[in-house]
């Protein structure tokens, strides 16, 4: 499948005379020398990337740092200097304002961090305001306005004025008002960084679980490395106009480009970014029909204190040192009897910090995907090594 | 000895210009179309001269009043009543109608036109450049000296008076409506063109609205100017209110010219009143007092946001 967004060597250069900055950029001059000498400010520079269907792509920067810029190109609220802008097919960069009107009412909605909701409208109006000016009849209006209101839980204060809603309140009729015409793609400028932090994240867990339904192309604008984390599937960390690392969280946190983003990343909670898949090892197994001691000798020869135990291709349960040399001297065969079917397990996705409770035991947590497939195991003492960042 | 004045060698002769513009050239060509620009004019007035001297006084007065309470609350309403019953007393209701069939004539004209201008000067900075000096010599140059080109050219009588009127009256709703819509916050219009709306849609569905409250308070300084030139429009055969203290005046007959006065005075609190009711009930966002004077004076605050500001 084709990406939704390609954007390829955008430059935005605010000023009278964008050309002449643009050619000195290219020549390599830096942005202050370039303010210096012709007043032109550079607020994107050389930026690339796509987005694909139903990804949350987040970009992370300060202010200044050319984010709100960036987004309101992919709408053509700010003309691009130069470069090329493809929503599917349509290059939103060049296209006529005709058509750049149809692309904004028909593919694209944008949610602003301000909430910017037109006071003098109800919600309801705030919300189908987008089908309003689509030209949509007023009953079909309405209708689509309290469905997208029902989605954010906002039903039953559809006639109130937005004054009369707190802030959280507010931003959820601001993000209705963006899925009401039902658009391919959402902006989401600072959405929730007006909000109160307990607000804000359950403002988040609202939009993840809201994605899992909807699958809407997503372009996330924060400051906020951790809002980053949780939300994006890919995030780009901007500074001074440029991108200078795009990645999962994983990847962003895990191998930082510079020491600008190490900078972010160094008081990052690592244990809600990275994932048991990350530090999973093959799993060390043993068939349920050997005897205790064909295990001790396994786990001797591997150095292990516990083995997981097969019965066939489904796990039965983990064997540990132990027991397995106490069923010996008590002349206990069959590993049937002595193995523990009580083991810890977990889901590859699950975050480190969802672990921390199983590894307390001291055994290696087994990994079972969605399918109850096994498909490794993770050491106790390599969730600690992880966060302290040594692998 | 006399110190020597650049007019003992030039003199301009600027009145002979002036006079040659406007009675030489001016007059003789343009006077058809002068005269055709007054029949809008005249059929408002005339319909609303009718309509306000064929009302009873009672209904009139009965109906202003519940406008009154019901926009401005009790106190205006009882003020307009009272008001109104005393015009009639002191025998001035004829007049007083006739005056308020001018001003409202002016006012409707005023807002027919400076709507759409304040409009335009807020969508683009080089027509708000040029209109700025225009308003600027439309609010300082006396009245007198534009009433004479207006005879000249519209002779002499009810209409040129309104005229006359809808000149001075007409900046304050032109500057508020401008200023009205450029104070609209700009993530809203934003939010507006990131829908698609078009630039017509953005203005009826957000910025009109948005403004009304600054356009109302235009609207009410429209107003008040319009009612201070009744006097001045009887110089020129405006008749009503004015015509009574003018030829109160011309007799030294204090009482009349003071009834007269007191008469423009009531109409002036009642109409006030009862337009500032309705800037602020339709009110969603206030604008200062004190940014609204500054906007008067202060050079046009740039619609486009200070580069480095954008880049953030």
């Amino acid at each position: 499948m084709p990406p939704k967004i390609t954007c390829s060597e955008l430059y935005k250069i605010f000023g009278t005379e964008p050309e002449r900055a643009l050619a000195l950029l290219k020549n390599g001059r830096d942005k202050d020398a370039i303010y210096a000498e012709t007043g032109q400010v550079v607020g994107v520079e050389s930026v690339s990337f796509k987005v694909d269907q139903g990804e949350i792509f987040v970009v992370m920067g300060l202010s200044g740092s050319g984010k709100s810029t960036l987004v309101r190109m992919l709408n053509g609220l700010i003309e691009p200097t130069a470069g090329e802008i493809l929503i599917d097919d349509i290059d939103v960069a060049s296209c006529t304002k005709e058509e750049l009107r149809a692309v904004r009412r028909d593919k694209i909605a944008m949610v602003f961090q301000h909430f910017a909701l037109f006071p003098h409208k109800t919600v309801a109006e705030n919300v189908a305001f987008g089908l309003k000016i689509k030209g949509t009849s007023v009953a079909e209006r309405r209708e689509r306005a309290l469905a997208a209101l029902d989605q954010v839980g906002l039903s039953a204060r559809a006639d109130s004025y937005p004054d009369e809603l707190s802030g959280g309140m507010q931003q959820r009729v601001g993000l209705a008002r963006g899925l009401a015409t039902d658009p391919e793609i959402l902006l989401m400028d600072e959405p929730f960084s007006a909000l109160d932090p307990l607000i804000r994240r359950d403002m988040q867990a609202e939009l993840l679980e809201l994605q899992q339904k909807l699958k809407k192309t997503i372009v996330f604008i924060t400051h906020d490395l951790h809002e980053a984390l949780i939300l994006g599937s890919r995030i780009a960390i901007m500074r001074n106009g440029r991108f200078v690392q795009t990645g999962t969280a994983e990847e962003i946190v895990g191998t930082p480009a510079d020491d600008y983003v190490s900078a972010f990343t160094g008081d990052i909670d690592r244990s809600r970014v990275f994932r048991a898949s990350s530090i999973a090892v093959e799993p060390a197994t043993i068939a349920l029909s050997a005897s205790a001691s064909d295990a001790v000798h396994r786990m001797e020869d591997l150095g292990l204190d516990a083995l997981h135990v097969m019965d066939g291709e489904r796990l039965a349960g983990i064997l540990t040192y132990r027991d397995a040399t106490k069923a010996i001297r008590e002349g206990e065969g069959a590993l049937q009897g002595v193995l523990c079917r009580d083991f810890p397990s977990a889901s590859p996705d699950d975050h480190l910090h969802d672990l921390y409770p199983m590894a307390q035991s001291g055994l290696p947590i087994a990994l079972s995907d969605s399918h109850g497939r096994f498909t490794g195991v993770v050491p106790p003492r390599a969730v600690f090594a992880k966060l302290a960042g040594a692998v | 000895m006399d110190w020597i004045s650049p007019s003992d060698f030039l003199s301009i002769p600027f009145d002979d210009w002036v006079n040659a513009f406007v009675k030489d050239w001016l007059v003789p060509n343009f006077r058809p179309f002068f005269r055709a620009i007054q029949w809008p004019v005249v059929q408002v007035l005339d319909g609303l001269e009718y309509v306000l001297e064929a009302t009873p006084m009672l209904l009139f007065t009965g109906a202003l009043t519940a406008i009154a309470w019901r926009t401005a609350g009790r106190g205006v309403g009882l003020f307009t009543a009272a008001s109104l019953l005393f015009i009639d007393l002191i025998g001035l209701w004829s007049e007083t109608m006739t005056t308020l069939a001018m001003v409202v004539t002016a006012v409707l004209f005023c807002v027919l036109i400076g709507v759409p201008l304040g409009i335009a000067a807020a969508r683009s900075d080089l027509f708000e450049k040029i209109q700025r000096p225009v308003l600027d010599v439309m609010q300082t140059i006396p009245s007198f000296v534009y009433l004479v080109p207006i005879v000249m050219l519209f002779g002499v009588g009810v209409v040129p008076g309104i005229i006359a009127t809808i000149i001075f009256a007409l900046p304050p709703i032109i500057r508020l409506t401008n200023l009205g819509i450029r104070n609209v916050r700009s993530d809203l219009t934003e939010a507006a063109s990131s829908f698609g709306a078009t630039p017509w849609q953005a203005l009826v569905e957000v910025e009109f609205p948005l403004a009304m409250r600054t356009i109302m308070a235009g609207l009410n300084q429209t107003l008040m100017l319009a009612l201070s030139m009744v006097v001045i429009a009887a110089l020129i055969g405006g008749g009503g209110l004015g015509l009574t203290v003018f030829t109160g005046l011309g007799r030294l007959d204090v009482g009349n010219a003071t009834a007269g006065g007191v008469g423009i005075v009531l109409l002036a609190i009642i109409l006030d009143r009862i337009s500032q009711a309705l800037g602020e009930k339709k009110s969603v966002r206030t604008v200062s007092l004190a940014s609204t004077l500054r906007s008067f004076f202060a050079p046009a605050r740039s619609k486009e946001p200070d580069a480095r500001e954008r880049a953030a």
